[in-house]
């Protein structure tokens, strides 16, 4: 098992604000908008330094995204950020006709999503955003692992043109991959070489793949393991390249089982590849206040349940 | 001066061309686009600095014009095609498959002349100041116009709209509400009362204007006297009075052909009352 260094504990949140930061001073089309989150999502050191380009909309999410696609018009790259609930959910319609269906180039910059948002709540843990938004026709769905990976995500979704929904989190988790990496949408990347069974794990729990997979090499199990950081487009080759190689999957994600990594995983193999598979997924139900491991555990998402996951799709081979 | 005997005549035809597209498939929203066929021919074909044989997405330099109540794209598909923005031919097409002219107006097949998609209603308004705020960046000193429809004003995102224009001074923008007071259901007074539509505009601080908006001479006086209003730290609002159906004598007075198309012996009988200016599509 590949050994990873921890550079450092951040959250993804910073690793948005610090990409955001950068594109302030690369790129003059770039603009932000928040709807009174500010801190949150980390705009701070943007809006410094760029306060003409900064858009505080006040808690009015369905009028931000409408002003957002309007930004694009006039050729600004709009990054509007909030919360993930209030981000899609809040404004399906808004972004469904406003955006996707109009083709505008707005990213959606989602942050504290999932149950890692912790003691707040259900009412802002939202399981269901990234289901929302694959399901737009030409949205881009990216989950990145870390602060280093966020940032290098924002910076290329700037790049692209087209909306772009990018899920970020709240809590310091390890900081993993490489600093300054260049970050290629929709291309999977592979953590582990290994042969029993591949692990496709996306944002939070590529970490906690990661962590299984050392559990599991003690047990003899030779874990692949990759990071899916773009769930839409999916990277079809990779994945359908290590399931022909270790013929039993995994997938991981901090979101319902319904609409999320798992389910086009799934669409692809049904397809495909017949392949047995299991989801590490939060399976039809809220989360609660709590922290984020207690959190973790009790909605059978973290560690343990990678391993035993594992351990149960083997047995189906 | 306007010439407003021309701008009639390009009523007429586009009037015409509202209650064929809405009979050739026996679908579409004829009532309100023909109330705003004056505010449209006016918009484009007099007030608007645009530039229909060089149409780009981002309009830079231009005055743009979102439409926010969808569903009278027939007026809008009309007056942009009288325009020059596309074929006039095309309105054949209209609310058929493999159309550009889809039942609710979208970029999404690349039809000149429409920067977003609208029939969920709304959304419009915000768009538009997105669109405004970007001039602003740009330093583009053209204008954004918006209409929308007074059901429409039952939206909440109307007023996020609202409250943020007068707060951030968006004085770049001049929006119209099509007030023919009424919707699918009937009256807006008996579907949910707008109350002091003024009032409310007012309240949130945009300069408001109002106008008759089937008297092209009014139109025209109106949105010029608009145009002097802006840039002056607030956003510009004209309540447009028109007679839903107006043009068409069967139709007038009713909400019943909000979105009915004529049969045959109506659709002669539209004609009959509309001259054919232009040539008809």
């Amino acid at each position: 098992m590949k050994k990873y260094e921890i550079q450092n504990q951040q959250d993804t949140r910073s690793g948005f604000g610090a990409g955001l930061t950068e594109l302030g001073r690369t790129n003059p089309n770039v603009v932000a908008l928040c709807a009174d989150l500010i801190g949150s999502l980390k705009m701070d050191q943007f809006i410094k330094e760029n306060p003409e380009r900064f858009f505080q909309i006040g808690i009015a999410e369905a009028n931000m995204m409408g002003i957002a696609a309007g930004l694009t018009i006039g050729g600004k790259i709009p990054f509007a950020g909030t919360f993930a609930n209030f981000a899609t959910g809040r404004v399906y319609d808004q972004i469904r006709q406003s955006i996707a269906y109009s083709g505008k180039n707005v990213k959606i910059a989602a942050s504290h999503a999932g149950l890692t948002l912790g003691e707040d709540g259900a009412t802002h843990q939202i399981l269901e955003d990234i289901g929302l938004m694959k399901m737009l026709p030409g949205m881009v769905v990216i989950n990145p692992c870390d602060f280093n990976q966020t940032k290098a995500a924002t910076i290329a979704a700037a790049a692209y043109d087209g909306p772009v929904y990018l899920r970020f989190g709240r809590p310091k988790v390890p900081n993993f991959t490489p600093v300054d990496q260049t970050f290629e949408i929709g291309k999977a990347v592979i953590l582990n070489e290994g042969t029993d069974v591949t692990i496709f794990a996306t944002g939070h729990l590529v970490w906690k793949a990661i962590l299984a997979g050392e559990i599991l090499a003690q047990q003899g199990i030779s874990a692949e393991i990759i990071n899916i950081h773009t769930i839409k487009p999916l990277d079809e080759k990779a994945v359908l390249a290590s399931v022909q190689k270790t013929k039993c999957v995994v997938t991981a994600e901090e979101h319902q089982m319904n609409g999320g990594l798992g389910d086009s995983i799934a669409q692809l193999l049904a397809k495909q590849l017949p392949t047995p598979i299991e989801f590490v997924a939060v399976n039809d139900k809220f989360g609660e206040s709590g922290t984020e491991e207690q959190l973790m555990t009790k909605y059978g998402i973290n560690t343990p349940n990678i391993v035993e996951a594992v351990q149960k799709v083997i047995k189906r081979k | 001066m306007a010439d407003i005997q021309k701008l009639e005549q390009i009523v007429s035809q586009v009037r015409r061309d509202i209650v064929r597209m809405v009979h050739q498939n026996n679908s579409g929203h004829p009532g309100g686009s023909l109330g705003c066929a004056e505010y449209f021919v006016a918009l484009y074909n007099e007030i608007m600095t645009h530039q229909p044989n060089n149409w780009d997405m981002d309009g830079q330099n231009e005055d743009i014009f979102f439409l926010s109540n969808g569903h009278i794209s027939p007026v809008f598909y009309s007056v942009l095609g009288r325009a020059g923005y596309f074929p006039v031919k095309e309105m054949a097409t209209f609310r058929s498959l493999d159309s550009r002219l889809q039942g609710h107006p979208t970029p999404h097949e690349g039809l000149p002349g429409i920067r977003v998609a609208s029939g969920s209603l709304g959304q419009g308004l915000s768009v538009a100041l997105g669109a405004a705020q970007a001039k602003k960046l740009n330093k583009d000193n053209k204008l954004v116009f918006c209409l929308m429809g007074d059901g429409e004003q039952q939206e909440g995102q109307i007023w996020e709209a609202a409250m943020y224009a007068a707060a951030k001074k968006v004085d770049n923008i001049i929006a119209t509400i099509d007030y023919n007071k009424a919707q699918i259901d009937g009256s807006t007074d008996e579907v949910l009362s707008l109350g002091n539509l003024k009032a409310k505009w007012e309240a949130f601080g945009w300069t408001v204007l109002e106008m008759n908006g089937n008297k092209m001479e009014e139109v025209i006086a109106t949105l010029n006297k608009a145009k002097t209003l802006t840039g002056k730290g607030t956003p510009i609002m004209i309540m447009m009075t028109t007679q839903m159906g107006n043009g068409v004598d069967f139709m007038m007075g009713s909400h019943k052909w909000h979105g009915v198309a004529p049969n045959n012996e109506q659709l002669q009988s539209a004609l009959a009352q509309n001259a054919e200016t232009l040539g008809d599509y």
